[in-house]
């Protein structure tokens, strides 16, 4: 089972004007790995798939803001 | 030809009365990776492309035209309560001076939407890999909305073109293995 989110650690330069702000995310969602999809895969819900936005768990990769809760200190 | 059907494909609902947010949107609307940029891409290569993945195209376009009805009705629900003072404390007084509370099709910086956003190349692999690369930006305007925005209501329905964004790359990718296809044909190497 891939992870859907990397992060990876920009060089920080002691003569950087501001405070570094930790590791860098980015997405790798579920289509990356998938490859052709094969017949009979598993389902969601008709009202799940609305409100997922796939009929397909294998393809369904929901989103949060990686910066939330995230605060500099002050 | 088009049957419309008088709905959203989602409902959109929008949780606080933040102008802000709409001058982001509009980068869905008429932004180089929007919607309407991306509607008008595939309905545009449907004809020059390998007859197995015309349908794609197609549905994958007139979906997108979908989302694009979506966009603006979250707009519009972000800007017709707002006074000319909210309206320019939001960035957007520029925008009333031109269109009024209209909508427009710009970027989320004010400029007009134009077609040298689409790209049309007549090369089926060059075609749809750009497709591919459209699918994938839209989902990372999606993302960058969603970390600027504080409204749940409004990111339920990001979330859900977002994941239709990643549902869209993942077609446009088998469609490059149909038509890169060697099977049945009796080829040896």
């Amino acid at each position: 089972m891939p992870t859907y989110r990397k992060w990876f650690q920009p060089y920080v330069s002691p003569f950087d004007p501001c405070p570094p702000l930790g590791p860098v995310p980015y997405e790798t969602p579920a289509q990356l790995y998938l490859g052709f999809q094969r017949p009979g895969m598993p389902q969601f819900s008709p009202f799940q798939s609305l409100s997922h936005g796939t009929l397909w768990p294998a393809l369904y990769t929901p989103y949060t803001d990686p910066y939330r809760g995230k605060r500099r200190p002050a | 030809m088009w049957y419309y059907e008088k709905k959203l494909q989602y409902p959109v609902r929008v949780g606080t009365c933040n102008p802000k947010l709409a001058k982001f949107l509009i980068e869905q609307y008429g932004g180089s990776d929007g919607e309407l940029a991306a509607a008008l891409r595939y309905l545009n290569q449907r004809y020059t492309i390998p007859d197995q993945v015309i349908g794609l195209l197609n549905d994958i376009g007139t979906e997108e035209f979908a989302h694009l009805e979506m966009i603006a009705t979250m707009v519009y629900k972000l800007t017709k309560d707002a006074t000319p003072e909210e309206l320019k404390e939001a960035g957007l007084g520029a925008h009333y001076v031109n269109h009024g509370k209209s909508l427009f099709y710009e970027n989320a910086a004010g400029a007009n939407f134009t077609a040298s956003y689409i790209a049309s190349k007549g090369d089926p692999i060059t075609d749809l890999y750009e497709d591919i690369a459209a699918e994938e930006k839209a989902r990372a305007t999606y993302q960058w909305i969603i970390n600027l925005s504080d409204d749940p209501m409004l990111n339920d329905g990001l979330n859900f073109l977002r994941q239709r964004e990643i549902v869209h790359s993942q077609r446009f990718r088998e469609a490059v293995e149909i038509i890169k296809e060697e099977q049945g044909k009796k080829k040896i190497f």
